[in-house]
């Protein structure tokens, strides 16, 4: 460091008398620098959330450009439809039950991950590919999986001997449900596992060591000291879950099209269906702005989050 | 000494009947993809009622019918051009903003900067539906209905509050005195950026490169909303909605697709999964 010094001395004087310019001034590079991310996101993310809330007060449609003010009629049509009722249901009960299922199997496989066994780096690839493969491919594969004729998880259950009737996947609302949840679940458990295993990797070692040499048995130190210290990188990847399912499109439209008699709707499918599909853009605008709530709270406990852990997002 | 041999072993064996366990969960569609892509129609379209007939191995000998069928007489080539242009387009839309706004939030704009940036992240956090229907709006004013060019401007919407987040976490990680020393040699600012920090800011430009085009690739509902032409679809939207004959799926085909599509994907991702799990850590580190 000290040669280094020496070395470049003879350089600091030409600094001090050259002419001060643009690309000294910091704060003034640092704004024109942030200005086009700056300027994308407001125009495109904030202007068409604005425009968002003022479609669903208007009669708004894909058709024409006119743009007539109604007031809360969208909301009043809505919220007296009993479609969208169960899309509204659908969404909270698509959503809370693969994340519960997803905070268990995620905990679960970070454990399995962090542990040293032969194949961990191929097991932790295999792993990944649900999340990594491009959702709509996945949702296909699903689909011809859960195949009314051909169906691979009938035949199995047929010869384990468990299934004596014949399972319609997509003809029964409460079959059709399961395989949504179960979709969800196998597309976002891998990436909370990262995500836990990464939180994992961050608590030192030397608590639960500490715990041992205390005395304390395998379950008191799994429930009293690693799971509590896991507690806020869990909630980090299940806020994420639960914005990647309570929005998610795809996989009920490819799966269900919201199929049996419109019984798996969610708000973003509903949404789509009357907004794009039927081009009352109005009603669609209402419908998916029902997703805001969810949005504003999860962004609310990040933050909370970011500002207590180190480890936030 | 013997019983505690023991309760050695059990746990092995139960950490790897877990893992098994996970693998398998994960990794039984894909295994799906690859049975149907490369079974003969004799094998593949076997009831499921037929017992006797096992689906989950090779009965016949693997055919290259379907992938074949896939590459000439489907339009999947073209939905693969699509994907790979409008990602360049994205991904250079994304670099040029989100860069710069990486480093600025990281070094030039102190504490309303640190707010300013978990405020981008966040819009990450607005999905596209809540926002296709009012782009539905813009895209018919400017004219770009069925048109590649929606895409196109439509993507850096996720792609740059989120390579910004990750640029962000990765300029802080750079350590602070490289650059203190080589302005007190007389570099300005900027001259530190282009030549210390790019430099060392290579790895991570490399991972938001691929991410990016990793998000372009997933989309669905922003491509099914905008794109109605099979000639003008992306890879993601063709391959579910328009590769069927009629109103006949054919599997075969279609799962040979997938395959081909997710895999690669899936390699590159996992290459880069540390680096990007690194980049959203570090960004939430006070610098």
């Amino acid at each position: 460091m000290a040669l280094r010094n020496e070395a470049s001395a003879q350089v600091v004087p030409v600094a001090v008398f050259r002419h001060r310019t643009l690309a000294d001034r910091e704060d003034l590079l640092g704004r024109l620098m942030l200005a086009p991310a700056m300027a994308y996101v407001l125009l495109l993310v904030g202007a068409p959330l604005v425009l968002a809330v003022l479609l669903s007060f208007s009669a708004a449609t894909a058709g024409s450009l006119s743009f007539s003010w109604v007031g809360l009629r969208n909301f009043a049509t809505i919220v007296s439809d009993p479609q969208f009722h169960s899309a509204l249901s659908n969404t909270v009960l698509f959503t809370v039950v693969s994340q519960a299922l997803v905070v268990i199997l995620a905990t679960a496989g970070a454990f399995v991950l962090d542990a040293a066994f032969v194949g961990r780096r191929l097991v932790r690839f295999l792993i990944l590919l649900p999340w990594a493969a491009p959702v709509s491919l996945a949702a296909m594969a699903w689909t011809w999986i859960f195949d009314s004729t051909f169906s691979v998880i009938n035949w199995t259950l047929k010869v384990a001997g468990v299934l004596h009737g014949w399972f319609y996947w997509f003809g029964d609302p409460t079959l059709a449900k399961i395989a949504i949840i179960a979709v969800h679940v196998w597309r976002t458990f891998p990436f909370a596992t990262v995500i836990v295993l990464a939180g994992r990797a961050s608590i030192p070692r030397d608590i639960s060591e500490a715990a041992v040499i205390d005395g304390a048995g395998f379950w008191r130190k799994l429930f009293q000291v690693e799971l509590p210290l896991l507690l806020p990188i869990v909630t980090v990847a299940v806020l994420f879950g639960v914005v990647f399912t309570s929005t998610d499109l795809g996989i009920v439209y490819l799966l269900t099209r919201g199929g049996p008699y419109n019984s798996t709707h969610v708000l973003a499918s509903l949404a789509f269906q009357r907004g794009i599909l039927g081009a009352d853009l109005g009603q669609g605008a209402a419908i998916a702005l029902f997703l805001l709530p969810v949005l504003i709270v999860v962004a609310a406990a990040m933050l909370r989050l970011a500002r207590r852990t180190e480890v936030g997002t | 000494m013997t019983a505690r041999r023991a309760l050695r072993l059990v746990r092995r064996a139960i950490l790897y009947a877990a893992a098994t366990a996970f693998t398998v969960f994960a990794v039984m569609p894909f295994y799906w993809m690859i049975l149907t892509a490369f079974k003969t129609n004799q094998d593949l379209y076997v009831g499921a009622t037929d017992l006797s007939h096992v689906p989950w191995i090779f009965n016949q000998r693997p055919t290259l019918e379907h992938v074949k069928l896939l590459l000439a007489h489907t339009p999947y080539l073209t939905w693969v051009e699509n994907t790979v242009f409008i990602g360049a387009l994205v991904v250079l839309l994304t670099l040029i903003a989100a860069v710069p706004a990486g480093y600025s939030l990281a070094r030039l704009t102190g504490r309303w900067g640190e707010r300013l940036g978990i405020g981008i992240f966040l819009t990450y956090l607005i999905p596209p539906t809540l926002l296709f229907i009012p782009f539905a709006r813009v895209i018919a004013l400017l004219g770009l209905q069925n048109s590649v060019w929606a895409l196109v401007l439509v993507y850096p919407t996720f792609t740059i509050p989120f390579c910004t987040w990750l640029m962000m976490g990765f300029f802080r990680s750079v350590p602070r005195d490289i650059e203190d020393q080589a302005m007190i040699d007389g570099y300005s600012r900027a001259a530190v950026i282009r030549k210390i920090v790019l430099p060392l800011a290579i790895s991570g430009i490399l991972t938001v490169v691929i991410f990016a085009f990793i998000l372009v690739m997933q989309d669905f509902v922003y491509a099914l909303t905008f794109i109605s032409s099979v000639g003008k679809m992306t890879v993601s939207l063709g391959v579910p909605v328009a590769l069927v004959r009629g109103d006949v799926f054919y599997w075969g085909s279609l799962m040979a697709a997938c395959l081909i599509t997710s895999i690669p994907i899936a390699v590159v991702y996992n290459l880069f999964i540390d680096r990007f799990i690194a980049g959203l850590t570090a960004g939430a580190l006070k610098g």
